[in-house]
């Protein structure tokens, strides 16, 4: 009785473990490859699920069915203007062929070291091709970039507008490195597909970027000093203005003012011509009284008069005599 | 009674046979027990769970309780498909809140990019999105956050890098955090990582630290600028007022003068020829009166009076002409 227990228990275990040996489960996230003394049989296994195997003989290799990472060291390359920038580019990959991964590279670790130096060869290539402006700007679209901006720039000569206007290439230059990668790839035949290939930074190298701050420094002060003087000039302006304006205005009072006079005055010599011109009477009388009242305003406390007795005033006193 | 004999190690115990169907039974009440708790499982709200059964996908299931097969058969992952999920670039926030606290510290590697007048700008944003496929969110990709990071980044500097500064700093946010948006959903829809990008929102954009001073003294010298402007402006205003009134005041004044003017023609007329009617009444004796009434002004007025006789010669060197005060 005791000896049937344990010749039972011994005889699940087994079977427990030639089951063991012989199942095996991928879940979504894997893809595998079977194989026998270490060389692979049969085809890749990519369904999700159970699967059998030969227990012993064959093991399973497991490998990641899922879009997998790749993010390359940031490289200092010189650009075709000799401009010394930083690019840092990531790539996402699969593992499409498992078989003929497990044959060339065996390990993701590998595969990412392959990577590294398809990748960054083939980046490398293409962007000593290529000025700094096509891989930085993405098409030809027309920059809006303030007046007095422009002006300071081109004034101070430190980026020639040409250079600017190159029309940008960045997504198909990425496009043309990936497409590149491909090819190598299909050739290596490492069971690699590479799906994305993308610029994450692209930056100066530090002792540029000082050298570009310093440039933008002196273009922003250059600016301020801009609309210094373009406030100074307005200013200007304006006064000259208000003085053009202020003669306008005192000139065109002081004419109406003229005119008005001059009506005043004429009016008047009318209406003295009218009284003093009516007949030759009234002309001599004029003069007479006129002539009376100029000697009045003539004569004051400091005049000395000398009279002769011959005087018309004085014939009365020579008549005594 | 009888006894079960029971061996642990090298003791060996006996116990009453009762104890040890006792013993069996409580085991199996165990193995039942755990096996029931681990059929069943709960999905939260704000969540859908992702069954697979022998690794394989077999179905989504939505919230509420639910059963599934023991043993690591079913497998349950469960995914928070309503959750808006953040990523941050260029900052962090150290703790949410009314008074959220960044630490703006040094994610210059991120937030400094070229723009496409080759200046450095500084842009900080932020990304939200939501899983819309669970299974695809789980098994399509592997580090789905790294992705959506590394995409968010490669898409801000294509778009910043094709925008000249001016336009990155001011006029073009809106257009910049769409197009990144849009570029960032068809990137991430290529990967098939089940994620939908709901909303990118530009934060800080600015000129860097280095540079920043100067671009304050733009600022400044900008208003400075307007203040000028405002201050001509001024005083040309109350210049030009008063010129007005000034212009008035000549006008009136002309006014004036005229009004005097004709006034004073009318009121000479009118006394000329009321005089000159009586004259004519009686000319000669008028004008005899008029004239003496003249003389006797003048030399009533006239201090010094010398009369000589007409045939005195010689008179002049007799006499001092210069006045008295002239000569003092």
């Amino acid at each position: 009785m005791k000896g049937k227990v344990i010749a039972s228990l011994i005889i699940m275990a087994v079977v427990i473990f030639l089951l063991a040996e012989s199942i095996f489960i991928l879940d979504e996230t894997q893809q595998a490859i079977i194989t026998q003394f270490g060389k692979p049989v049969g085809g890749a296994i990519r369904n999700a699920g159970v699967h059998f195997k030969m227990p012993f003989i064959q093991k399973v290799i497991v490998f990641d069915k899922r879009l997998l990472e790749w993010d390359g060291e940031p490289q200092e390359i010189p650009t075709k203007d000799n401009k010394f920038i930083k690019i840092d580019t990531f790539a996402r990959w699969r593992i499409i062929d498992p078989l003929a991964f497990y044959k060339s590279v065996r390990t993701e670790a590998v595969a990412q070291s392959r990577l590294d130096d398809i990748l960054d060869g083939t980046i490398r290539d293409e962007i000593a091709n290529r000025a700094l402006q096509e891989i930085v700007r993405n098409s030809d679209r027309p920059m809006v970039i303030p007046e007095i901006e422009q002006e300071v720039k081109s004034e101070a000569d430190t980026l020639s507008w040409r250079e600017v206007m190159i029309p940008g290439a960045r997504e198909e230059i990425a496009k043309n490195i990936l497409d590149n990668v491909k090819k190598k790839l299909e050739e290596l035949k490492l069971g690699i597909e590479v799906v994305d290939l993308k610029f994450k930074r692209i930056d100066y190298n530090p002792k540029v970027q000082e050298k570009v701050f310093e440039r933008m420094i002196s273009e922003q002060k250059r600016i301020a000093e801009k609309y210094r003087a373009i406030g100074q000039g307005e200013k200007q302006r304006i006064l000259g203005k208000q003085d053009q304006k202020k003669k306008e205005i005192l000139s065109e009072a002081y004419r109406k003012a003229q005119e008005i006079r001059g009506q005043a005055d004429a009016e008047a010599t009318k209406i003295y011509a009218e009284a003093y011109n009516k007949s030759p009477e009234s002309r001599k009388f004029y003069e007479f009284i006129k002539t009376l009242e100029t000697y009045k305003a003539i004569f004051d406390t400091s005049t000395t008069m000398i009279l002769s007795t011959d005087n018309e005033l004085l014939k009365y006193i020579k008549a005594t005599k | 009674m009888s006894w079960k004999r029971i061996k642990i190690g090298k003791e060996e115990f006996e116990i009453p046979a009762g104890y040890y169907y006792l013993i069996v039974f409580g085991i199996l009440l165990v193995i039942v027990g755990i096996t029931i708790f681990m059929s069943f499982y709960t999905v939260d709200a704000n969540e859908v769970g992702v069954v697979l059964r022998f690794g394989k996908f077999q179905k989504i299931t939505y919230p509420g309780l639910h059963l599934k097969l023991p043993w690591g058969i079913d497998k349950v992952y469960t995914v928070k498909v309503d959750y808006q999920y953040k990523e941050e670039f260029g900052f962090r926030t150290v703790r949410p809140g009314v008074k959220t606290q960044y630490n703006v510290g040094s994610y210059t590697s991120e937030s400094w990019m070229l723009t496409g007048d080759l200046n450095i700008a500084d842009v900080k944003w932020v990304v939200q999105y939501k899983i819309k496929d669970a299974f695809k969110f789980l098994f399509r990709v592997r580090n789905v956050s790294e992705s959506i990071r590394d995409v968010a980044e490669a898409a801000m500097r294509l778009v910043v890098g094709d925008r000249s500064f001016h336009e990155v700093l001011q006029s073009d946010r809106i257009e910049i955090a769409n197009l990144v948006r849009d570029y960032m959903q068809k990137t991430l829809d290529l990967y098939d990582a089940g994620i939908d990008v709901q909303l990118v929102q530009l934060k800080d954009v600015h000129p860097p630290d280095p540079v920043r001073d100067s671009f304050n003294e733009v600022n400044r010298a900008k208003q400075e600028q307007e203040r000028m402007v405002n201050e001509a402006m001024q005083v040309y205003n109350r210049e030009i007022y008063r010129v007005e009134g000034e212009a008035d005041r000549l006008i009136r004044e002309a006014e004036g003068y005229r009004i005097n003017r004709i006034n004073r023609a009318k009121g000479e007329a009118a006394l000329f020829n009321a005089v000159f009617n009586e004259y004519l009444k009686a000319k000669e004796v008028t004008k005899k009166r008029l004239y003496l009434e003249t003389i006797e002004d003048i030399l009533s007025k006239v201090k010094r009076k010398y009369i000589i006789d007409k045939d005195l010669q010689n008179v002049l060197p007799l006499l001092n002409l210069q006045s008295k005060e002239r000569v003092k």
